[in-house]
């Protein structure tokens, strides 16, 4: 029997990127803002301190900043004829926690989908014809335009102090930055990072074959930095220990360096940590929220009541609470009938590695950033022609090593043992004169078999349905694996390398191999309430006092990291509210 | 704020007025009370002279109803309840009454207080400032609140001590403007000496706990903290930063150089950032005028394996934040290059630092509130005097060597400490 | 007139203590700081084994030594401490799967579907362990696995990985491949979890360890990195040498 509290104006649900731009935009309007994060309060000198961050067993491969699997977790399968089995422990994916939620441990990559990506369906099906795509693929158009969103990726990178080189400054192209993105209205607010031996090395090699390579946009700060909150961030130190690690040094993009310091002071503001919310309430009509009911830590259930109601959770986690709150119709992948569940994506990831001569290259891969390394976009999205390949989509191809630290970094040439005296000696030989972090990032397009739906036999603590995925990859996806990746390979032979071992991604999708967090989809943005879930505010169709922020909103994903877009989508659902719903409750969109 | 400007022009006049006061003993009538201008007066200098900072409890205490427990070399006392509640407040005190508390350090019924009530400072105040206070202090929310502020051991309970104690260290009287010096200067003289009261903190103190005034504010410690030398000293004070520098501390809680962090950033949140810009250079300029005691004498140079050791943590530790050049990051991470707690001869603060770590002030200007780590769980007590020593005997600090048993000492109090 | 009160040093979050107040406390004015602060790393303590008995440990130090042998350059994974290493690991949260999601049922998968046992890996090493032995002395006349020549070590562990040899009743080549894992993460990690003792793994690729500040050498290209190895808990150049 759930006890209520003091009515706000605005709950959010989940203090991670998403929550924290739209608690920091709602309490400008003089709103009455609380958030409620499942996870702790997290924060930089006590619990990313410089001394002790620097251990790879725990946070890497113990994952302890992430959420435990015994907290909540998903039941998985390739195919529907197969039982879904529940994901024990993380592998394929690792699902943030706490405040500051994925944009602690992120490598703040931080990119802008291209224009064509926006209006996906309408470009492929007007260049290649209706008959180039799969029957059963699925993408669809947003909703909303690359112009709609520029001024908010500006936003975005301006709030973070992106480190990058433009590439399209308002439609001129520009030398050393990236020629096929879309436009943009002003410069990175700080210049690209430095390059280590073998970004440089990588960035070289393409130019030399032709290619256009551009520092990858960073999110990790070149330089000293304050951001327009008034926020001061640090230089950052090239540690390596970046991505699933919190930032030591302040010089890292997240919540905690951009926002929360100011969020914090606003009298208007306040957060509940280590609650998790449990449901979305709605009135006897089931079109408009009432607020909120979580469970605190000690097992007590709280109603918290609001006019206006934010999911902003991990995507994954809004679909299920969309799903557990009965709010949207749930997708039948048979009857091909409801949206809540559709267009689960995730992203297609492929590599390849490069053995040097030692005597002649050493490339100290310890010494590199998260954000780091030279890319070419020759061939993402639709920026070359599909007509003779038979497949959609693509990613942009980089060498942007991260980091060497020894458990996960010991790369040995093919066929070296697993173990024993050569497989000693062939990591000492090599740790020093091979790239491991040639990437292909590939885009994953939707389809009507990978989906999410609510698991019939598995529960989680308080006895409701865990989330089922049923995810595995298209002949699309694996084929533009395997083009992308000998592409790559090419790079990496011009640098020099004796050796080079492609690994393109190869089928069934595994949920034991690590493959980015990058989830997407499941409660999609568009312009048609059959086949999306929240209109192009990220507002819900059925219950107009809610909003849906997240990666849940694409469609399909592109080729690149998500949380630009993600961050531009909130702080245009942000504006949206200020400017039109505040004014006038209800929806946005008629459709 | 409108009022400012004119009550800045007051307070110009007002460090000249009752030096005329002073010699026109006919002059007697008091302001009015209730008048607006007296009681923005009267919170600016409430402000300036922090009376919020003691007289309130720290969690979620009701302004100014005491209770706080302040911590003296002789026992802890706690504050009293100074709102206009009539039975525990001082609602019922008659001005006279109120007046003799801040300016001479009388009780209601004459008896001694402790100069843990900085009367010693306040005395510097005209009756004028301290009646305005009062008019500020008479708007407060009345709290009902019974304080028992006797808490000191014997033989300190005893008042009467205070007698000796009076006339050693006490030198009752009204600021006085030094003729041969700026405007500016006396009005910075006036807010340190008096309201500002920083030597209650800045001077070393004698072992009766009275001011060693032949080192006026060149370092004091108190609560488990040294606060460091304030006067112009090129080697250990404020000389090589600007005036400029010293007023956006005051402001903000940071500057290029450091950030306000322990019992400052309280004083930096609660009084000096409300005090208006001119002022704040006030002060800075006659800080930066003051004389310092300590540069007369020469550093220990610290030995070489001391030093190597110091500089492989400094490294492998510090660099990361504080840079290799000590340099740090402007408005983030102090520049030890420069840093008066890591060029103090006094250890204490630096120490604390390192072992406990800390979080700097957040104010309107500057939110961001950097923290430090804390090192004490991974450094051993000869590590951490050797990195301390590193820093302050590099780039330009020439501070004395830190000891392994300081920092063992250290370690021991700060266990028990709370903050 | 009330002031709002703000809280900046030694107070933790500021609770609010009104009737219908939840539990779950509530952050609001200030970022909350605490001295010593955070969850520093606690050194594993050199000395018996924890977890494993002393035939389980001699056999762990056996395995040890063949997945990672000595050489003239690098010690072997025994004097290396990984079998310490796995041990303590064993003895904690790793060791019984806390925080993983362990409710029933447990049901056979396909390989992408990852484990679905309800066995931690301290219970699959002791069963490992004992299958183990169990094999040595029935194939080599009560031997012991520590007590087999190296070739045959490595054979049968050969034999094990590829699932030419089975052991009964554990399942050889996942027990295997778990061995394999944990020695090697014990021979990299930081040694206050008692492999890679006085950094031996580190020094022999040249890994820096934990180290934060590299802005004087990012731009240094193809230059070897010059500097010893740090751990967490320091190295011998932060101690004065008397």
């Amino acid at each position: 029997m759930s006890r209520k509290l003091p009515k706000k104006d605005v709950v959010i649900i989940g203090l991670g990127w998403t929550g924290s731009i739209i608690a920091n935009e709602l309490t400008d309007e003089s709103l009455d803002v609380i958030a409620i994060e499942r996870g702790p309060w997290r924060d930089t000198p006590t619990d990313f301190p410089v001394n002790y961050m620097q251990d790879e067993l725990r946070y890497h491969i113990r994952h302890e900043l992430f959420l435990r699997p015994d907290q909540t977790t998903f039941t998985f399968r390739n195919k529907m004829s197969q039982t879904a089995l529940p994901i024990r422990t993380w592998g394929a994916f690792m699902p943030p926690n706490g405040v500051g939620g994925g944009g602690v441990h992120w490598n703040a990559e931080t990119w802008r989908f291209l224009p064509s990506d926006f209006v996906l369906k309408t470009h492929l099906t007007e260049r290649y014809g209706a008959a180039f795509l799969p029957d059963d693929m699925t993408i669809q158009d947003w909703g909303v335009t690359y112009n709609d969103l520029e001024p908010h990726y500006d936003q975005f990178e301006y709030l973070c102090g992106t480190s990058g080189t433009a590439g399209n400054l308002n439609g001129q192209i520009q030398p050393g930055g990236n020629p096929f993105e879309g436009p943009r209205s002003r410069p990175y607010p700080n210049p690209a990072q430095k390059q280590g031996f073998g970004h440089t090395l990588y960035g070289k090699a393409a130019q030399e074959l032709g290619y256009k390579p551009f520092p990858q946009p960073s999110g990790n700060m070149s330089q000293a930095y304050t951001n327009p909150l008034g926020l001061r961030m640090g230089q950052c130190t090239y540690c390596g220990f970046c991505e699933w690690f919190g930032c030591g040094n302040y010089s890292k993009a997240s919540p905690q360096t951009t926002i929360l310091p100011v969020l914090i002071r606003k009298p208007n503001f306040s957060v509940r940590d280590n609650a998790e919310v449990t449901r979305i309430n709605l009135d006897r009509s089931g079109k408009r929220a009432t607020g909120v009911t979580f469970v605190d830590t000690s097992g007590e259930e709280w109603e918290q009541p609001a006019d206006l109601v934010i999911l902003a959770a991990f995507s994954i986690f809004n679909v299920q609470l969309l799903m557990l709150s009965k709010i949207g119709q749930p997708y039948d992948p048979i009857a091909n009938t409801g949206v809540i569940g559709r267009n689960f994506t995730h992203q297609t990831m492929s590599s390849v590695d490069g053995f040097f001569d030692k005597s002649k290259f050493n490339f100290n891969p310890f010494i590199a950033s998260g954000a780091i390394g030279m890319v070419i976009d020759e061939f993402n999205g639709d920026n070359f022609d599909h007509s003779p390949l038979g497949f959609v989509g693509g990613g942009y191809l980089a060498y942007g090593q991260t980091n060497g630290r020894p458990i996960t970094t010991t790369p040995t040439p093919p066929d070296t043992p697993k173990w024993g005296a050569q497989w000693k000696q062939a990591v000492r030989d090599n740790y020093l004169s091979t790239i491991s972090g040639a990437d292909v990032h590939g885009s994953m397009y939707s389809y009507r078999d990978v989906y999410l739906d609510l698991d019939p036999i598995y529960k989680d603590r308080f006895g409701r349905p865990l989330m089922r995925m049923t995810i595995d990859f298209h002949d699309n996806e694996l084929k533009a694996a395997a083009y992308l990746t000998d592409k790559l390979d090419g790079i990496v032979k011009a640098m020099g390398a004796n050796q080079t071992h492609k690994k393109p991604r190869k089928g069934p999708y595994d949920i034991t191999t690590y493959q980015t967090t990058h989830l997407n989809g499941g409660a999609v943005m568009g312009a048609d309430p059959k086949t999306s879930a929240i209109n192009r505010y990220l507002q819900s169709w059925d219950v107009p006092n809610l909003f849906v922020m997240g990666a849940s909103a694409f469609p399909q994903n592109a080729g690149y990291n998500p949380t630009g877009t993600v961050a531009a989508l909130a702080f245009w659902s942000a504006a949206a509210i200020r400017e039109q719903y505040l004014k006038n409750p209800g929806p946005l969109v008629h459709a | 704020m409108r009022s400012i400007a004119k009550s800045t022009v007051g307070m110009m006049l007002g460090a000249v007025v009752p030096w005329l006061a002073a010699t026109a003993p006919g002059f007697s009538s008091s302001p009015d009370g209730q008048a607006f201008e007296q009681i923005q007066k009267g919170h600016y200098l409430a402000n300036a002279a922090d009376c919020f900072a003691c007289h309130t409890q720290r969690e979620g205490g009701k302004p100014f109803a005491g209770g706080r427990p302040i911590e003296t070399p002789f026992g802890t006392i706690t504050s009293p309840n100074i709102t206009p509640d009539n039975e525990t407040g001082i609602g019922a005190w008659t001005d006279n009454q109120f007046v003799r508390a801040v300016r001479e350090g009388r009780g209601r019924d004459g008896s001694r207080l402790y100069p843990a009530m900085p009367y010693t400072s306040y005395t510097k105040m005209s009756r004028d400032d301290v009646l305005a206070i009062r008019a500020y202090l008479k708007t407060i929310q009345p709290v009902h609140r019974a304080v028992q502020s006797n808490t000191l051991p014997f033989p300190f309970n005893i008042r009467a001590v205070m007698r000796v104690w009076d006339a050693l260290y006490f030198t009752p009287g009204e600021f006085k403007p030094d003729p041969k010096k700026s405007a500016v200067w006396n009005r910075g003289a006036f807010l340190v000496e008096g309201p500002g009261h920083c030597s209650a903190c800045h001077t070393p103190k004698s072992f009766l706990g009275g001011d060693d005034t032949d080192a006026w504010l060149g370092g004091g410690k108190l609560q488990g903290w040294f606060a460091p030398d304030i006067t112009g000293g090129m080697r250990q004070g404020l000389g090589s930063w600007t005036v400029s520098d010293i007023a956006t501390y005051l402001k903000t809680g940071h500057n290029g150089i450091t950030a306000a962090t322990g019992p400052m950033a309280e004083e930096v949140l609660d009084s000096t950032s409300k005090l208006n810009d001119s002022d704040r250079m006030a002060m800075a300029t006659y800080l930066r005028s003051l004389p310092s005691h300590s540069d007369q004498s020469a550093p220990k140079p610290a030995e070489q394996p001391v030093m190597v050791a110091g500089q492989a943590i400094y490294r492998d530790e510090c660099s990361a934040c504080h840079g290799l050049e000590g340099k740090g990051t402007p408005q983030l991470f102090p520049a030890l290059a420069h840093s008066s707690i890591a060029r103090a001869d006094d250890p204490s603060t630096a120490i604390r630092l390192v072992l406990r770590g800390v979080r700097s002030v957040a104010t309107k200007d500057e939110p961001t509130a950097p923290g430090m780590p804390s090192f004490g769980w991974q450094l051993n007590d000869a590590q951490v005097a050797a990195v301390l020593t590193y820093i302050g005997n590099t780039w330009n600090n020439a501070a004395a060597p830190v000891t392994a048993d300081q920092v063992k000492q250290a370690r021991k109090l700060l266990s028990l400490r709370n903050e | 007139m009330t002031l709002r009160r703000r809280e900046f040093l030694a107070g933790s979050a500021l609770l609010l203590l009104s009737a219908s107040s939840s539990r779950a406390a509530l952050l609001s004015g200030q970022l909350p700081w605490l001295p010593d602060a955070g969850s520093s790393p606690v050194p594993v303590r050199p000395g018996p084994w924890v977890y494993f008995t002393s035939d389980e440990g001699r056999a762990v130090e056996a395995l040890a030594d063949r997945i990672i042998p000595p050489d003239s350059k690098t010690p072997g994974g025994k004097d290396a401490g990984c079998a310490v290493y796995v041990d303590r690991q064993l003895a904690g949260p790793y060791g019984h799967n806390e925080g993983h999601f362990v409710q029933p049922p447990f049901m056979h998968g396909t390989k992408q579907q990852g484990a679905q046992s309800a066995k931690g890996p301290a219970q699959d090493y002791r069963d490992g362990l004992a299958a183990l032995d169990k094999y040595c002395q029935a194939k080599y006349s009560g031997k012991r696995f520590p007590d087999l020549s190296d070739a045959d070590k490595d054979a049968l562990l050969k034999g094990i990985e590829s699932g030419s040899i089975k052991l009964d009743p554990a399942d050889g080549e996942s027990f295997f491949k778990q061995v394999l894992k944990d020695i090697q993460a014990g021979f990299f990690a930081d040694p206050l979890y008692g492999g890679n003792r006085d950094m031996v793994a580190w020094k022999m690729i040249g890994y820096p360890g934990a180290r934060y500040n590299y802005l004087d050498w990012i731009e240094r290209h193809n230059e070897r990195y010059p500097l010893p190895p740090v751990g967490i808990t320091g190295s011998a150049a932060w101690s004065p040498k008397t």
